[in-house]
């Protein structure tokens, strides 16, 4: 059991320790160099170690930065999913994380961000005071120095003003500190769960001012305020003796007057890279949006679901993936993602949309489907489509047993699946690896049925015309009914088929034992690899994922169940 | 972008001021930077502005994650009544509140912050939203004897459900035959809802 847990959760551990690894390297070692380092034993005299705590901060901050966008650039990692074939198993299954690593660099960045922030209010009070009457010796010394001709300066506060904000406002590091400060303040607060829930416009929207976050990031540095000595300085000008004889800098020849110089910016060296690529992600994007769709079938569901069939050149799909739809005629700027319910082997491809906010609610409107009459090819709006982009359930296949646990809405990337799994079994001549598919549909309103009752009719009659009633075994649960419906099922007990879906398995009432499920696959298939997909709410995963380890046996030839969850 | 809540960022982004303020004059008044009791009354108004914050308001459509612990700050907020619940006063507030910490530096951002709060809760108010608390439902308490259901009080042959909804008026005056609807010695009432 601890072999299946370390396996399964292992890699995303050792990739996170990893980058926190990372993190810490870098910090340490930077903070270490800005403690020690000669060319800047002067500056460590007026600002103490907040100068060190600063730059090592902001070293982490450049390599997160670097980092963040990565994870959400979809195609590139559709592309890695794709063409690496030896990337089998827990690697492919770290890339369906991508959205939690986005998170946990944002996390970063922002404990990052608050220690920076926090030194540099300390660095710009301690340069301030040093240009006060009150600052005597070494420090007052290394204040004026500047204020001749062929002097360089170290303080960037030049005179003793009436309040740091106005010089925090003076310099250019300052002002970009500030945007990029509260560009991250409300990037994050729009990003919470909470408000993803209530508007998913808002964070979409709000999120976009990345942009002014990475451009201020890119010219922060330009003020060069951070100042060294330099090496030419530091070869004439003997650290350790002459700051103790600041008093003769003018004069004496030992030691002549140090000269500082700023340090580069850095900062957009680290974010270039994946700012372009970011950049031709969202070209692609643009690109595919000026690729046309064919809308070829428009279907209204009555539970308040629209099925779109829709055709596009060079357009391939495997089973489980999303796409991302615009539709201008309801929002120009907004892209929304929805699985893919149609098998690769059809001739187009299909997406059941339903109302759950504003922009489906919408879409729903502008396609007729509160109504009334048919429409016209020509007077459907116009759509765009991105994608696909890879899932988790294109691995289906690879197990030899899967069970696909499904709940409510969550069904849509199973029904692309068992369409494939049927087209697949039809096609005699390849054999497949998969050789049984469990499916658990839960369910509360049974009105939700009707447009996947179809299909699982459908492959019913199919699998028992070939001869293959044991491949694929599914059981409904219904979760949600009154007491009408219970009146009624009662009465049917004893039937063939199924009251309310016609199906020949019947549905279960109430919520799956599970203990009793996967004990009863276990016992199916003592040594098998099992794949466990789901698609469905927070709660039940963690219990699915307490079930595949607590069923997984310890030895390795043993069954062996792995999980796997798709999210949006 | 429509129906969004407004008020629900705006919440959001208050909440996250208030820390900033707190933290901001913390490192002020620690670090005993001029002018620092502007860092400590950034505390202050961190604090009170977190507190008032703390409890999310009811969405208008859709359920509502309340916050850990909540319902006392609920509570104290539901009895300053009309102060609390318009947000064209918490707009103001804010706003008032987010001034004098604008004066020192460590706090400079925790004010831009809350003043983009202030902005966005006017927004709410111009939408006219309002702060309506989280109320815990009502237990229901199971009502005894409620799903017991009479006896049919008529002997068989009983006609099917359907036939008994309809209203005893009709069943009445539409005497006959036995072909109809059964006369019955006792009135009947409809059981089946």
């Amino acid at each position: 059991m601890m072999g299946c847990w370390i396996l399964n959760e292992g890699l995303s551990v050792v990739l996170v320790l990893s980058w926190l690894g990372v993190n810490f390297y870098l910090f340490i070692d930077t903070f270490c160099w800005y403690e020690k380092e000669e060319s800047f034993h002067y500056t460590r005299v007026i600002l103490g170690s907040t100068l060190a705590w600063a730059r090592a901060s902001a070293l982490c901050l450049n390599f997160n930065c670097m980092l963040i966008l990565i994870p959400i650039s979809r195609n590139l990692i559709s592309f890695i999913r794709g063409a690496s074939i030896c990337c089998r198993g827990p690697w492919r299954r770290q890339l369906d994380k991508n959205l939690k690593f986005h998170k946990l660099v944002a996390y970063g960045i922002a404990v990052n961000a608050t220690i920076h922030v926090v030194a540099h209010f300390f660095n710009l009070e301690r340069y301030h005071w040093s240009q006060s009457e009150e600052a005597e010796g070494l420090l007052a010394a290394l204040s004026k120095l500047g204020n001749t001709p062929n002097e360089s300066y170290l303080n960037p506060v030049r005179t003793f003003p009436a309040n740091t904000t106005t010089e925090l406002l003076r310099t250019i590091a300052g002002v970009t500190g500030l945007v990029i400060s509260l560009a991250l303040v409300l990037i994050m607060t729009s990003s919470t769960e909470f408000i993803r829930q209530v508007s998913y416009e808002l964070f979409w929207y709000t999120h976009h001012v990345f942009i002014i976050f990475f451009l201020s990031l890119a010219i922060h540095g330009t003020g060069r305020i951070v100042r060294g000595q330099t090496q030419d300085s530091l070869s004439l000008h003997n650290v350790t003796f002459c700051r103790d004889h600041y008093a003769e800098w003018q004069t004496a020849a030992q030691c002549p007057v140090p000269q500082f110089s700023g340090k580069e910016p850095s900062a957009w060296k680290w974010v270039l890279g994946p700012v372009v690529l970011y950049a031709c992600e969202r070209i692609i994007r643009f690109w595919r949006f000026q690729q046309e769709v064919v809308i070829t079938k428009v279907i209204s569901h009555p539970s308040g679901v629209l099925e779109l069939h829709m055709k596009k050149s060079g357009f391939k799909m495997a089973p489980g993936q999303y796409i991302l739809m615009q539709c201008p005629a309801v929002s120009s700027l907004e892209w929304h993602p929805f699985t893919l319910t149609s098998a690769p082997q059809e001739d187009f491809f299909s997406v059941h949309i339903r109302a759950a906010g504003d922009w489906t609610a919408a879409l729903l409107e502008a396609f007729g489907a509160e109504g009334q009459a048919l429409q016209e090819p020509w007077s459907l709006p116009r759509l765009a489509v991105d994608g696909p982009f890879g899932a988790a359930l294109t691995d289906v296949f690879h197990y030899p047993v899967s069970v696909c646990i499904a709940a409510g809405i969550g069904v849509t990337p199973f029904a692309a699946l068992l369409k494939s799994i049927w087209y697949r079994c039809s096609e005699a001549q390849t054999p497949l690896k998969l050789s049984k598919v469990y499916f658990y549909w839960i369910c509360r309103d049974a009105r939700a049925f009707e447009w996947f009752a179809d299909l699982l009719l459908s492959l019913e009659t199919r699998m028992s015309e070939q001869g293959k009633t044991h491949f694929l075994s599914y059981h409904i649960f219904l979760t949600g009914w009154d007491e009408n419906q219970a009146v009624h099922i009662a009465l049917h007990w004893d039937e063939n088929t199924d009251v309310v879906t016609g199906l020949k398995q019947k549905t279960f009432y109430g919520r799956p034992n599970w203990k009793n499920e996967f004990k009863q696959i276990a016992y199916n298939h003592p040594s098998s690899s099992i794949g466990v997909f789901f698609c469905g709410p927070k709660a039940l995963s963690k219990t699915l994922q307490r079930m595949c380890r607590f069923y997984s046996s310890a030895d390795p030839r043993g069954v062996h169940f792995y999980y796997n969850k798709e999210s949006f | 972008m429509g129906q969004i809540e407004w008020a629900m960022w705006a919440n959001e982004q208050a909440l996250a001021s208030g820390l900033i303020l707190i933290t901001g004059g913390i490192v002020a008044t620690a670090g005993r930077f001029t002018q620092w009791y502007f860092g400590a009354y950034s505390i202050v108004a961190g604090v009170f502005v977190c507190l008032l914050e703390y409890p999310r308001g009811k969405r208008k459509k859709g359920s509502t994650m309340e916050r850990c612990g909540q319902k006392y700050m609920t509570a104290v907020v539901k009895l300053f009544g009309p102060l609390t619940r318009n947000y064209y006063i918490r707009a103001v507030l804010h706003l008032l509140l987010s001034v004098p910490a604008g004066f020192l530096l460590a706090t400079i951002l925790g004010t831009a912050c809350l003043a983009i709060a202030s902005g966005i809760y006017l927004l709410a108010a111009v939408r006219g939203e309002q702060w309506t608390p989280i109320e815990p439902k009502p237990r229901e308490r199971p009502q005894v004897g409620g799903t017991i259901k009479q006896p049919p009080s008529n002997p068989p042959p009983r006609p099917p459900a359907e036939a008994r909804k309809k209203p005893s008026e009709e069943a009445a005056a539409a005497e006959g035959p036995s072909a109809g609807p059964q006369t019955n010695p006792i009135p009947v009432t409809d059981e089946i809802v």
